[in-house]
């Protein structure tokens, strides 16, 4: 049978690479024996893999980057991370809701600037929100009718997952979003109509850059890498701004209306973030 | 092995063929994320492949492809490895060493994918063939190629190996 089946060059190869069969491979070691050149080839191509091998084999035990990490761990939606209940619940827990958020005291957009990262943060949501919301034409650069390439190309540049959240319940919903420059990396800002007549916009504003900034909290974050969060409301000329950090989010929403309504949709939002929280 | 926790296991794998296909850490490291996104995002899929290697390894030959296809003007970072071709090699080990990664760069792409997948991932001719899409022969007649040309690209010290570092 196996002088029916020549020798090949294929073989020659299989060989160098233990994909031959047993018997196969009897055959070739004998077809081998006679012939001392080929015997060398063999042991040249062995030779080469072992160098292949020896040159890219230390890659294995690098260090790996945090950013192929991210990537290739499960991405939670930024809206189903973990919150810390703390501070936050105790301000948006209420059954009235609202009754505390008399107590954040408006910021004066000059002195936003001056105070600590998260506040730069919103100030940049308050301007992306002036420039963008006014526009007839091109409010977003991808619309609610693509949504999921919206969700995919913002989840690829923020490297989060970045699903918006619905506010139909509030009174607005999607109309699209777009990427902007933030202070150091991406931000992606989602752009929402009101759903009453002459109603206007509302964009909640997603930074991934600000809880590295342990200032943007207000204070050291706990070693267990759970901020606290804290909850400012802040106004730039009509723009009322109401903002919070969580983790590595910054999260802003902007809309030239009431407190009250920017109040009651950061609570929708909040509760679309706990609530997903409370599942895991 | 929990489904979600499996590209982690690939990942030092999946860096080891993109740093001997790139070159360069870094474009090696982009080429890696792309695969790992892309992979994510057709996590709907995973159930469904028999063969995690082949099917990571695929998306990452693709991604490697259009990538070369695209020709983008070819970056080099003055580190390290300049300082290092600056001054003579003292050992002849080192010496040889990255003539080989010098003489892998000189190789077509489709020979050098067919000899790293075999060298580095010892895969069988078969898996190589569903992970570029490509007969077994085609497979076959490559390898041979490939070693072929490596090797002379090796032996012919002549030639301007060198000169790719600053491509």
């Amino acid at each position: 049978m196996s002088s029916q089946h020549p020798i090949t060059e294929a073989d020659l190869h299989a060989y160098v690479d233990g994909q031959l069969t047993p018997e196969r491979q009897r055959e070739f070691e004998a077809y081998l024996g006679g012939r001392p050149d080929e015997a060398q080839r063999v042991q040249q191509l062995r030779a080469q893999k072992r160098e292949l091998r020896a040159l890219f084999d230390p890659v294995l035990d690098e260090a790996l980057p945090e950013r192929l990490l991210r990537a290739a761990r499960p991405r939670p939606a930024w809206h189903e991370q973990r919150w810390v209940a703390g501070l936050a619940f105790a301000l948006l827990g209420g059954a009235a809701g609202w009754g505390l958020h008399g107590a954040l005291q408006p910021q004066a957009a000059s002195q936003l600037a001056q105070q600590a990262p998260a506040a730069a943060f919103a100030q940049r949501a308050a301007v992306a929100h002036a420039v963008y919301s006014p526009e007839q034409r091109r409010p977003v650069e991808v619309d609610a009718a693509h949504e999921d390439q919206l969700v995919t190309w913002l989840s690829k540049r923020m490297g989060a997952t970045m699903k918006p959240p619905r506010l139909q319940a509030v009174g607005y919903e999607l109309e699209g979003g777009r990427l902007l420059p933030g202070g150091q990396g991406p931000v992606a800002q989602f752009m929402y109509r009101s759903t009453e007549p002459g109603g206007g916009r509302l964009t909640l504003y997603v930074s991934n850059e600000i809880g590295a900034l342990p200032a943007a909290t207000g204070a050291p974050r706990p070693a267990s890498g759970n901020a606290e969060t804290a909850f400012r409301f802040a106004q730039q000329g009509s723009v009322k701004v109401f903002y919070w950090v969580d983790g590595a989010f910054g999260y802003a929403i902007a809309a030239d209306a009431e407190r009250a309504t920017l109040a009651r949709v950061s609570g929708e939002v909040y509760s679309q973030l706990g609530g997903a929280a409370t599942t895991k | 092995m929990h489904d979600d926790q499996q590209l982690l296991t690939w990942l030092p794998r999946l860096r080891r063929y993109a740093r001997a296909l790139a070159g360069s850490r870094d474009d090696a490291d982009d080429l890696v994320q792309d695969t790992l996104e892309r992979a994510w995002s057709r996590s709907g899929l995973w159930r469904g492949v028999a063969d995690m290697r082949a099917w990571l390894f695929a998306i990452m030959h693709n991604l490697h492809v259009d990538g070369v296809r695209r020709q983008r003007p070819p970056m080099v970072d003055l580190d390290e490895d300049f300082l290092e071709f600056a001054t003579p090699p003292t050992q002849g080990e080192r010496l040889d060493v990255l003539d080989l990664q010098a003489a892998l760069d000189l190789l077509p792409i489709e020979q050098k994918e067919i000899l790293l997948l075999i060298a580095l991932e010892d895969m069988a001719y078969a898996d190589v063939a569903a992970t570029l899409g490509i007969p077994i022969g085609t497979v076959m007649s490559r390898l041979s190629r490939g070693r072929e040309r490596l090797r002379a690209l090796m032996e012919g010290r002549a030639t301007p190996v060198r000169l790719k570092v600053v491509k």
